[in-house]
């Protein structure tokens, strides 16, 4: 495939790529009313059609869960529904203006006030607000939450926020950007959260624990089975306790993470409930809590004020407004879509079926990159490719790269940290057995190929727009843009 | 269901190579008092996608939106006119369905429109550089003040009152969740002229500010040196195209709201924040930004999300920010509207809303209506009505306008005053039509 010129490259002086609407109002002299314009801008000058070619081509090069397979384990690449594109597109959602009055956005408010009650019934909490606007976005509002909680209390001395080795990046940044300090709690042999060592560290620190950010299931794609009783620890000492739901798709009609003991969770409806990544955003956040927290909600908080939906701005506890408006509203016009596409009846088919994908890949995957640990995984399973390395210098990421040959995109690399030469699978329920047999045949063969030719991984990709490309060069030598001439 | 494609012999064929006699049995880790059983949630009844259609279509209906009515309300998300091609690109599912681009060799396409995006928002700017956008103009402005605190090891932040009041209050929120003081300056007759900047990490300007009115950024420079701190500058991206970027004045951080550029309003989500810096600055700016690099074992160009360090997913705890994703798919929008409109599109359409701005000015006027702020302003400003804003709002939305934002919600003593902007798709006769409904509603 030829490679794409920058658009700055293809500009000519005096194209334009639309029909610009006219003006019919008189002409101003500018500098008389806006004072000193500017005569240095450097944009591009293109037809539409080249605009066009420009952007197909570059479609061309780029991966999608239209394109093919998308196993990245924590991302839930599913499948996002055409219908939910179809509707975030009608005219009386697209058209609103966030500052016109809520009385003439009734719809708008339905669908707000929808979605929050089938993502409560869905989780089990009393409360959701869809304001935050990503998934890392909804951690670090939960963790406002928890601070504005503590501190009603007098209880500002709360500074330490607990979260497992395991855990996500986010989660020990959402907490460092909230002013808290951060403390590791291992996982024990088998998986899960090292009770002992949990024990040891409240008894230690309880006083002082603001919090505990657990991820369930956990990135190790294991369910914890001592939720309850975590819980229950931490409650005991004052703490709270967060759930990364980056993993809820694993729970989705199944089973309900405020029934566990959870004080809050974020969701990531680009993840769980099918709105498109757009290739790493937007991203829509959601976040779900118990009761004691609510007088802390972000402003406004859409909720039933005598039978009517009202955007509520009267809320002295608040911690204030966490993103310039409603949230991402458009993608909760698609989640809703999709909510209501699955219904009562289909709802628990989402967990069911990502379960046994993964479980189906792993049992299949076992004999040539061992599971991390020996039980029924949850909606991902983690893999270890470190015989390889150990044997033939060939690295889970050689492997991973030798999958973009096979016509796939390759899994997660690396996480969760504590596991070796890590592979995380995530097929989720909308992949097909001959999907998963097809992206099995390959993992096998390419573990076939680590052994007969490492080479042949440490060069892949080779059948691609480019080879494997300098990571290093690029932070070295710097070059974030274009410069005009 | 056509999203879950299992059929019952798949599922039994799968089970089997598994072992377990059920998918029940999978969950078997989950404690029984946990679980719900299937079907079991009180839900509303799944919808076929024909009826699906046919109820968002009615709740979409209700809705007064701006096809319905003619929207002279804008605050930092404003109507303007969208080119076909921001839709037909956006809608590739190869953009559309991506996720992050963690695996650059598979994902070139959505990394070089980062590259083309970084480019295209650094010169609208007039900066060394922009990375791979914000959530919203909101939080990116907080995020600016946070890295200036960082830079500048204080703890207080300087803000202007003519900043747009919701981004002051995330600003509110970031800044107490990690305990960084905020100081609001005023902004009387409508620019900010009293910086009381000292000890600061930076003083947060907007240009033109919320009132419209554009700030004198020479000014503003000059106190942030006084006091040693950073200028951030809050820029509308379209004005930016015929006013003198803020870089131009100096600026270290330029954040902005890219909605104007081909997103639509969409009740305000999802849009795309900007941000801008100083090249000294690009080892602590949030979120994430795309290089240019080569092959390891050839020489052909590529791109890769960089400076990984100091990203989230590698500091941990010490990171100093914790966005994961953004919002590429708006960016993606933003950069095929900069790409379609161009250098001298992109110009017309600054300059056709200063234009239809100027006229409603005068045609206000000559009714008596009275302009609030007497300086220079770009495509918004402010009028003093003899009635309550919000009365005259409500009146105006019978008449067929969403006619501007009442400001007394958010400023003390201006109960009166309506915050009215004007873009480039506003016809001569539609201004014609707002500025009679107004003196009717006045009368």
């Amino acid at each position: 495939m030829l490679e794409t010129p920058l658009i700055f490259d293809q500009s000519r002086p005096g194209r334009i790529g639309c029909n610009v609407p006219r003006c019919d109002t008189p002409e101003v002299d500018l500098s008389s009313v806006v004072g000193e314009t500017r005569d240095d801008l450097h944009l591009p000058e293109v037809s539409e059609l080249e605009l066009l070619r420009h952007f197909t081509n570059l479609s061309h090069i780029n991966y999608g869960i239209e394109t093919g397979f998308y196993p990245l384990g924590s991302c839930t690449m599913k499948y996002n529904p055409k219908i939910n594109e179809q509707t975030a597109r009608l005219a009386g959602f697209a058209n609103l203006h966030p500052m016109q009055p809520v009385a003439t956005i009734p719809g708008a408010m339905e669908i707000l006030y929808g979605v929050q009650s089938m993502l409560m019934e869905i989780t089990g909490f009393s409360t959701i607000t869809l304001q935050p606007v990503a998934g890392a976005h909804g951690e670090m509002t939960c963790l406002m939450l928890i601070k504005a909680y503590h501190e009603s209390r007098g209880e500002a001395n709360r500074t330490i926020v607990l979260v497992p080795d395991s855990a996500h990046g986010t989660n020990p940044a959402s907490a460092a950007r909230c002013g808290y300090s951060v403390k590791s709690i291992p996982t024990d042999a088998a998986g899960n959260t090292d009770l002992a060592a949990l024990e040891a560290e409240l008894a230690l620190d309880g006083p002082n624990v603001a919090a505990l950010m657990l991820t369930n299931p956990s990135t190790l794609g294991l369910f914890e089975p001592n939720i309850e009783k975590i819980c229950k620890m931490l409650h005991e000492v004052g703490g709270q306790v967060f759930c990364d739901g980056a993993n809820m798709n694993a729970m989705v009609g199944t089973t309900r993470p405020g029934d566990h003991g959870f004080d809050c969770m974020h969701l990531n409806l680009h993840k769980t409930f099918s709105t498109p990544h757009g290739g790493g955003g937007p991203g829509c956040g959601a976040i779900g809590l118990q009761s004691h927290l609510e007088p802390f909600l972000p402003k406004p908080v859409i909720r039933l004020s005598e039978g009517k939906i009202i955007a509520d701005e009267e809320r002295p506890q608040s911690i204030g407004r966490v993103a310039g408006f409603y949230g991402q509203f458009l993608m909760e016009v698609r989640a809703y879509t999709y909510l209501r596409a699955f219904g009562k009846e289909h709802m628990a088919d989402i967990s069911r079926y990502s379960v046994l994908n993964a479980n189906y890949v792993r049992e299949r995957l076992k004999d040539v990159l061992p599971p991390a640990h020996d039980r029924p995984c949850m909606h991902e399973c983690i893999l270890t490719a470190e015989k390889y390395k150990k044997e033939h210098g060939v690295r889970a990421l050689d492997i991973s790269k030798r999958l973009i040959d096979y016509g796939f995109h390759p899994p997660t690399n690396y996480f969760p940290l504590i596991v070796p030469e890590c592979l995380m699978i995530e097929p989720t329920e909308t992949e097909t057995k001959e999907t998963l047999d097809e992206f099995c045949d390959a993992m096998i063969a390419i573990c076939k190929e680590a052994v007969e030719d490492p080479d042949l991984l440490h060069d892949a990709p080779s059948t691609k727009v480019v080879g494997r490309l300098d990571e290093t060069l690029a932070v070295k030598s710097l070059d974030v843009r274009w410069w005009p001439a | 269901m056509p999203y879950v494609p299992h059929t019952e012999t798949d599922t039994q064929d799968m089970l089997a190579v598994i072992g377990s006699h059920s998918i029940d049995d999978l969950f078997r880790e989950i404690p029984a008092n946990l679980k719900v059983a299937p079907g079991s949630l009180n839900l509303p009844p799944a919808l076929d996608e024909h009826r699906l259609m046919a109820h968002l279509t009615e709740i979409a209906s209700k809705n007064l939106d701006c096809t319905k009515l003619v929207s002279f309300l804008g605050a930092g998300i404003y109507d303007r006119y969208i080119p076909a091609t921001v839709g037909a690109v956006i809608s590739r599912g190869e953009f559309l369905t991506a996720y992050t681009p963690y695996q650059p060799e598979a994902s070139q396409g959505y990394l070089q429109t980062i590259y083309e995006f970084q480019t295209m928002v650094a010169e609208l700017y007039g900066m060394d550089l922009a990375n791979a956008s914000m959530y919203d103009g909101a939080t990116s402005m907080a995020e600016a003040a946070i890295m200036a605190t960082g830079i500048k090891g204080r703890e207080k932040v300087v803000v202007s009152e003519a900043v747009h009041p919701h981004y002051r209050q995330v600003l509110a929120t970031y800044c107490w969740s990690i305990g960084i003081d905020v100081v609001t300056v005023p902004a009387k007759d409508g620019v900010t002229t009293e910086w009381n900047a000292a000890d600061s990490a930076c003083i947060i300007v907007q240009y033109p500010n919320f009132f419209g009115c554009i700030e004198d950024l020479a000014a503003a420079r000059k106190a942030a040196d006084e006091a040693g701190a950073l200028l951030i500058v809050v820029a509308d991206p379209i004005a930016c195209a015929l006013l003198r970027s803020p870089g131009s004045y100096g600026a270290d951080v330029v954040v902005g709201e890219g909605q104007p550029m081909g997103i639509a309003m969409g009740l305000g989500g999802p849009v795309v924040g900007l941000f801008a810096c100083k090249k000294e600055y690009v080892r602590h700016i949030p979120g994430r930004i795309v290089g240019k690099t080569k092959e390891l074992h050839g020489d052909k160009i590529g791109y890769v999300m960089t400076l990984r360090t100091r990203e989230q997913d590698i500091r941990r705890e010490k990171a100093t920010s914790n966005i994961c994703t953004n919002e590429a798919l708006m960016a993606l929008a933003a950069t095929v509207y900069m790409i379609a409109l161009g250098k001298n599109g992109m110009t017309q359409v600054a300059t056709s809303s200063v234009r239809n701005t100027q006229y409603a000015i005068s045609a206000l006027k000559g009714i008596g209506v009275k302009v609030k702020f007497g300086g220079k302003v770009f495509g918004e400003f402010v009028v003093s009505l003899p009635k309550n804003a919000t009365q005259v709002r409500d009146a105006m939305i019978e008449k067929g306008f969403l006619a501007g934002l009442p400001l007394g919600t958010y400023y003390d003593g201006m109960d009166n005053d309506l915050l009215i902007a004007v873009t480039e798709i506003r016809s001569k006769e539609q201004i014609d039509a707002f500025v009679s409904a107004l003196q009717e509603v006045l009368a």
